[in-house]
């Protein structure tokens, strides 16, 4: 055990028991899984990527880039830091060899996201966190305060004094003021991840990750803050960097710092015979306070001469304070047994080699907006350059690194103050010599010197290039101990200085952020929102099969018990031809559109003349971008001189009232013009086929339904119990059809009514894969299946709906170029099987038919492409509709169409299969 | 994200937004005078300058109104929003108001 008496603020009075590779360890609140294993002189069992080298714990934080273990218990995780995972009763764990395995059973827990807006946001609870935070919340300002670790006082141990108190103490009172202030949120746990534009941050809370039940029936699991700041205060600290040497990823190395965390924060004694190796100041506190903790300990320095104050401070207690002196290397199995000193790389027995090269500021939140950083010699680190507007780096963040310095740059005159500590500067060591092809710089991705050296005489000079060829810093660490060290080494490689090469760009996220929290509410059913008619409930009742149009859910055929889809689409549109059948049309877009000028605006945007439609009649319109490609097409209802309402396509509904208002708001701003969505006010239903008019006439018992007081394409209202209906006779089957509207509140009594008085004539409710075969039936092309923005009115046989009275319209001009003439452009045409058995599958190729039924050889011209294709009733065959190139002057050539590796005959024919003549269409 | 300051409803979430090309583009004159290339030109081409650069935005989830915006193409910082200019080509705009 290398638990220490009188050291660590876990909770000695309670347990916890955890398993990791199998074998059970004990611990206590407020551990984390990596201060439990050392605690045990264990490690998880860990293989580094490539090599299999064994690997260990090599700092206390998240900047370690070894210690990761797969979670399995209370939920599965793969790669998480032992480090960070808080040791909770029950945990299971195993180390992992590079590489985690994710879940295979649903993750049940609860997800969220809350929005914050603040006057300040300060990032990291250490101490210029903390009086920045205490500075701002005094002031008056709101403040949100978060620092990803289970505590705040950051690196603080308690061993310093602040304002003549023990650190400790002071951030206690200041948490406790935070805490009290209401215009202050103080998070830990609470992982400041990405830094966007105009002040916004992400940051991850784990809200359960320290309880042993794991919280999650009464809490959600994890929650993403989205905190918009006016002013965003960086003071994440420091990341403290290893220096590089041969066999340098053995279990029993670490930072110097981190072994320090590990005593004062854990109780943990990660070494009795240590070894530190620094050309910093800062590792001297790591080397006295592991004395002091009962460790035997020697420090190795690679500076000239070693800093005063600390030698006396080690002479004191006996420690051996050695400078201008190199680790060369190390020797071991399972663990570090012994370093390799000095350039006769002398053995000197160890079971802990503590390294420190000095710090990297934790730029990374500033870097993410674009905050420059430029290197400072004196750190041999990157750290903010130039100032950003509302962003400010304070304390070790901004390479500031006194405590005393600290406290004045967070909170003025009015911090407390501290000891002011000489400290000599940190020599740049970024390795020592050793052989390359063992000398680790990203220890995770088992990346070398002697990559970096293969990258630079590959001809790499650029530390972005260089990243991505030996991919160090890419890691779930991304480089937090490796980057500066690659961009140095680099440069020492390429003989250039390290200023000239800068660092590789920083990007969100800071530390892995799971996919689920991002997601949060959003998965499952509230992944996208699901619009339903107000009768959808009646087509569930009457066993539908839904599709999805857009967010819509529409019926798309009734089964009946025994039936397939194409069972029952052949019964409905049979139902349809020779009697009656009902559709639920609802989801049609529908714009109102209204004003003194709304006529000369549905001329400018639809191809056919729309002011000439008289009021009480309707129009089929089409309409197309300024390129004259079909954009959508629908029916136009003049409901008054000022006033139409104009249908849409399901899907593009919303994508037409936009183009309308673009037109209206930027070209025709003088159009006296009002657009409103009545898409959810009217529902619509379709009562289509020779029964239709007994159906509607009889519901509609004051209306006079008969062809000559009713004709086609005229609307006319009337009511029913008082509530206003509006009945138009619209066909989209070629049947005798009526479209019958109604505010969507009553529209599961009209549905019923309607049901009821069709009832004798065997009412069929039909879907929307039967609608598309009636529809097929008749070449009535559906925009966006049997087109794809590369289709002209003309090319489906629509030069009918094109205006040649009107000047000017959208798209018009386009029709005039030559290659929206060319003969040879792709038209919709019909196919017909000549086996009269095939059902050609949708997006098939057409080809030239060759008369021994093979598959030329490549190439082949392809001729054109299947858009629709289906059984139909009335023909009692498979039909399909087909874009062919020059398709009309083929009327009556056989193509061929390749399904499953044969070539099928297709007849190419007019578009209308059925009832070409119209007959049908008024009963 | 970045905030888009729309000239009526104030800073709003860009996701509010929808990107509308190149400000002044009016819709031409008299679109049968124009020759083939010339008529390709203003349905096809549109500038793409590194730098400062009106455009035209469209608050889509808020207030659903056109406006004009100047924003700098390498930063993607808004320098200026404004009203579509009535008095102008109107599609074209340079907006006076800035946020
Ligand atoms: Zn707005």
């Amino acid at each position: 055990m290398s638990r220490i008496e009188g050291y660590g603020r876990i909770d000695r009075s309670r347990h916890v028991t955890v398993t990791v590779d199998g074998a059970a360890y004990t611990g206590h609140p407020g551990d984390s899984l990596a201060s439990v294993l050392l605690a045990h002189d264990a490690r998880p069992a860990n293989t580094g990527v490539k090599l299999g080298r064994p690997r260990g714990i090599g700092a206390s934080w998240t900047e370690d880039p070894t210690g990761l273990v797969q979670v399995e218990e209370p939920f599965p995780e793969p790669m998480l830091l032992a480090t960070t995972v808080e040791a909770t009763d029950g945990l299971v764990a195993r180390g992992v060899n590079g590489q985690g395995r994710l879940s295979e059973v649903p993750d049940l827990a609860r997800y969220d996201r809350l929005h914050t807006h603040c006057d300040v946001l300060v990032i990291g609870a250490g101490p210029a966190g903390l009086v920045a935070a205490r500075t701002a919340a005094r002031r008056g300002d709101d403040v949100v305060l978060v620092d990803d670790r289970p505590t705040a006082g950051g690196t603080l141990t308690g061993t310093e004094t602040i304002d003549g108190r023990p650190s400790l103490d002071v951030v206690d009172e200041i948490v406790a003021e935070l805490t009290t202030s209401p215009n202050v949120t103080h998070l830990q746990r609470t992982t400041a991840f990405g830094h966007y534009d105009d002040g916004f941050v992400l940051a991850l809370e784990r809200r359960t990750s320290h309880t042993d039940d794991g919280g999650l029936a009464r809490r959600s699991r994890q929650r993403v803050h989205r905190i918009r700041a006016a002013r965003i205060v960086v003071a994440a600290g420091a990341i403290e960097r290893p220096i590089v040497l041969e066999d340098n990823d053995r279990p029993g190395i670490m930072l110097a710092a981190s072994a320090r965390d590990f005593l004062h924060r854990y109780g943990v004694l990660a070494g009795r015979e240590v070894v530190v190796f620094t050309s910093d100041d800062a590792a001297y506190a790591a080397a006295v306070d592991l004395h002091d903790a009962g460790a035997s300990v020697q420090v190795l320095d690679a500076r000239a001469t070693a800093p005063t104050l600390w030698s006396r401070r080690c002479a004191d207690r006996g420690i051996a304070v050695t400078a201008n002196t190199h680790v060369h290397g190390t020797r071991g199995e399972d663990r570090i047994t012994a370093a390799l000193v000095g350039p006769e790389r002398r053995e000197v027995a160890c079971d802990l080699l503590l390294t420190s090269g000095g710090w990297n500021p934790t730029a990374h939140l500033f870097s993410h907006v674009g905050g420059r950083l430029a290197y400072d010699p004196s750190l041999g680190a990157f750290r903010p350059a130039a100032p950003r507007p509302g962003v400010e780096v304070i304390g070790a963040a901004d390479g500031t690194f006194g405590l005393a310095d600290i406290l004045r740059q967070a909170g003025g005159v009015g911090a407390p103050p501290a000891n002011e500590e000489p400290r000599d500067p940190t020599a740049v060591l970024w390795r020592t010599d050793g052989d390359p092809t063992r000398q680790f710089v990203d220890i995770q991705r088992d990346a070398t010197v002697a990559d970096i050296a293969r990258a630079v005489g590959a001809g790499m000079t650029s530390v972005e290039h260089v990243k991505r060829y030996t991919t160090i810093g890419t890691a779930h660490d991304q480089g937090k101990t490796s980057g500066v060290i690659a961009s140095g080494i680099t440069a020492e490689l390429l003989g250039r200085p390290v200023e000239d090469l800068g660092t590789t760009t920083f990007r969100p996220p800071y530390t892995p952020v799971a996919f689920a929290a991002l997601a949060g509410r959003e998965r499952g059913d509230l992944f996208d929102p699901v619009r339903t008619t107000p009768i959808h409930d009646r087509h569930v009742a009457a066993g539908a099969e839904f599709e999805d149009v857009g967010q819509w859910k529409r019926a798309r055929h009734y089964p009946h018990p025994g039936e397939n889809m194409t069972d029952a689409v052949l019964r409905e549109c049979a139902a349809v031809r020779t009697s009656v059948g009902i559709m639920d049309a609802s989801t049609l877009g529908k714009i109102d559109v209204r004003g003194p000028d709304a006529a000369v605006l549905l001329d400018r945007l639809y191809t056919n003349m729309m002011s000439s439609l008289k009021v009480g009649r309707v129009r089929y319109g089409v309409m197309c971008g300024n390129d004259g490609m079909v954009f959508d097409d629908g029916t136009v209802l003049r409901l008054a001189d000022d006033r139409f309402l104009v249908t849409t396509t399901t899907g593009n509904a919303a994508a037409v009232l936009d183009w309308m208002e673009e037109w209206l708001q930027t070209e025709w701003p003088e159009l006296r013009v009002r657009l409103t969505s009545v898409t959810e006010q009217w529902s619509i239903f379709a009562v289509a086929g020779p029964r239709s008019r007994d159906v509607v006439g009889a519901v509609f018992a004051d209306l006079d339904v008969s062809n000559e007081a009713f004709g086609f394409m005229t609307w006319h209202d009337t009511a029913l119990d008082g509530v206003p209906v509006r009945l138009a006779r619209i066909s989209f089957s070629g049947e005798l059809a009526f479209e019958v509207s109604v505010s969507a509140w009553y529209a599961p009594a009209v549905w019923a009514r309607l049901l009821e008085a069709g009832r004798d004539h065997g009412i069929t409710p039909y879907g929307t894969e039967t609608m598309h075969v009636l529809r097929a039936e008749k070449g009535y092309p559906i925009i966006g299946q049997d087109t794809d923005g590369t289709v002209s009115p003309h090319d489906l046989g629509m030069a009918w709906a094109v205006s040649k009275k009107k000047p000017d319209f959208v798209g018009r001009r386009s029709f005039g170029r030559p290659q929206n003439q060319d003969p040879l452009r792709k038209q919709l045409v019909s196919l017909l099987p000549t086996d009269a058995a095939t059902k050609l599958p949708e997006g098939s190729q057409i080809v030239r038919f060759a008369d021994d039924g093979r598959l030329p050889a490549p190439p082949v011209p392809m001729l054109g492409h299947v858009t629709s294709s289906y059984h139909s009733a009335a023909l009692d065959r498979p039909f399909a509709l087909a874009l062919v190139k020059g398709g009309r002057e083929r009327i009556g050539e056989v193509v061929g169409v390749p399904v499953a590796g044969e070539l099928v005959p297709a007849l190419i024919g007019e578009t209308v299969l059925v009832d070409p003549e119209g007959a049908r269409r008024d009963g | 994200m970045q905030l888009i300051a729309c000239p009526w409803c104030g800073p709003r979430e860009e996701i509010e937004f929808s990107y509308g090309g190149q400000a002044a583009v009016a819709y031409p004159a008299d679109p049968a005078s124009l020759s083939d290339e010339q008529w390709a030109r203003f349905v096809f081409f549109r500038d793409n300058p590194k730098g400062p650069f009106a455009e035209r935005w469209v608050h889509s989830a808020g207030c659903r109104r056109w406006f004009g915006a100047v924003r700098d193409t390498r930063t993607y910082e808004f320098l200026s929003v404004g009203p579509l200019s009535a008095t102008t080509a109107r599609t074209s705009v340079l907006p006076e108001a800035t946020p």
